[in-house]
């Protein structure tokens, strides 16, 4: 059944103090409603007084340093597209990115958003990982950063309390030399919700495997960075057997459920064809 | 909560509501200002009917609460005719018979808008991507293909 309206309040904020207090009086954040106005049109948002984040300037831009990429929390998905140095340097935001929605959706979702909302079938998640992400979240309190492969505690758990913020998403600029691979896999590119979405990076030295990250999405409670099967894989030369052998410990380190977009067996066995083809790109 | 008083630019006439600040940018445009062109099709995001452009850019406005769109300037399928003649890409659809039934045609129309605006020129493939988030149940995507093209090609 559909919300009733007049139930809900809803604030547009300008700054990001105003934000912030009203944060931590309770009030809940919205940037560009392609989940939360979902489950309002559905009835089934928990929220009642909401706080638009999108108009905050701070959290809408792209910033640039030396050592690092820092994207706003309410940088849209067209605006990561677009941007010049995210497509030289992180491609696989930029792909994850045009396939997230459609391109109406693209102009309103969030990076951040889509960060907050937690599900394990994100897109961009995966890319996350492998980029080694940083949060940083920001409260009346001050700020701190962690990790985005330590965000994520559960299905739909977070290291986030209820007055803070995700400011900005930190992206380091260490991705020289890295190969690097991404593939959706679901019942069509746009819009639908990815059955397995896998990204990796891997730095050669000659033809051994030097430094090697892998994530995948949908297979797990959380989105999965793969320590054990990356391990299989470090200081090794790609081989017939080393594919099979990573093959293996990725099927074993996944833990997919059947649900109504696919099965735990098929998104196991795509799961470790992704790889298969992933160190294959590396021969 | 009280309504909220939102003013905003549609189809170039400056236009006030007083709403609840949650209501839906497109029961705004149905219900308060009569834009019925704006169709409700999934509600979800999904489907592209309700499509319009705010500030140029194309969004779902059945995800858009109004009050986020204070200040904004929208276009809706009754503002893309000008002067009383129909937009090229309007003339092209009917010339292709790119509408059936026509519930998706405004969507279809505004998501064709966007893409023309950014990419003037679009392959195939763009406009495939262009209009992925726009459902049709007539008329197999082809001539709605077919009618964007004829306008990128006869602006060549």
């Amino acid at each position: 059944m559909r919300s009733f309206v007049p139930d809900y309040e809803l604030v547009v904020a300008a700054r990001l103090n105003d934000a912030l207090d009203m944060l931590a009086e309770g009030w809940r954040p919205i940037a560009g409603g392609t989940d939360l106005m979902v489950l309002f049109n559905a009835g089934k948002l928990p929220y009642r007084k909401l706080v638009s984040i999108r108009r905050v300037k701070e959290l809408s831009s792209i910033e640039e340093s030396e050592t690092e990429i820092s994207i706003g929390a309410a940088v849209t998905y067209t605006h990561i597209r677009q941007h010049p140095v995210l497509r030289q340097e992180f491609p696989l935001l930029c792909s994850a990115a045009s396939w997230t929605g459609s391109i109406a959706n693209q102009n309103r979702g969030t990076l951040g958003g889509n960060i907050i909302n937690a599900s394990p079938a994100a897109d961009s998640s995966p890319v996350l990982l492998v980029y080694d992400a940083e949060l940083e979240l920001i409260s009346l309190r001050g700020t701190r950063r962690i990790p985005y492969c330590d965000f994520h505690l559960g299905y739909k758990k977070m290291q986030i309390r209820d007055d803070e913020l995700l400011r900005s998403i930190h992206l380091p600029r260490k991705t020289e030399n890295r190969r690097s691979y991404i593939r959706k896999v679901g019942p069509r590119q746009a819009q639908a919700i990815s059955k397995v979405c896998f990204a990796a990076t891997a730095r050669l030295r000659g033809s051994a495997i030097d430094e090697v990250r892998i994530a995948a999405g949908s297979v797990a409670p959380v989105p999965l960075r793969c320590h054990a099967t990356e391990s299989v894989l470090r200081g090794q030369s790609i081989s017939p057997d080393l594919i099979e052998t990573a093959a293996n410990a990725i099927a074993a380190e996944v833990q997919p459920i059947t649900d109504i977009r696919s099965t735990r067996d098929y998104r196991r066995a795509v799961t470790a064809n992704l790889l298969k083809q992933f160190l294959q790109t590396l021969a | 909560m009280a309504e909220c008083s939102v003013s905003f630019t549609v189809n170039g006439r400056i236009q006030s509501v007083t709403v609840p600040p949650m209501k839906r940018l497109l029961d705004v445009l149905r219900e308060d200002l009569n834009l019925t062109g704006t169709k409700e099709g999934c509600g979800e995001g999904e489907c592209g009917a309700c499509a319009v452009l705010l500030n140029d850019e194309l969004v779902n406005s059945c995800l858009v609460p109004v009050r986020d769109a204070s200040g904004a300037r929208i276009c809706t399928i009754e503002g893309v005719p000008a002067a009383g003649q129909l937009h090229r890409l309007q003339q092209a659809f009917i010339e292709a018979g790119a509408a059936q039934c026509g519930i998706c045609t405004p969507g279809m129309i505004m998501a064709g808008l966007q893409l023309l605006s950014r990419c003037p020129h679009p392959t195939l493939e763009e406009i495939r991507e262009g209009l992925s988030g726009n459902l049709c149940r007539c008329t197999g995507y082809m001539r709605i293909f077919e009618a964007i093209q004829n306008v990128a090609q006869s602006s060549e």
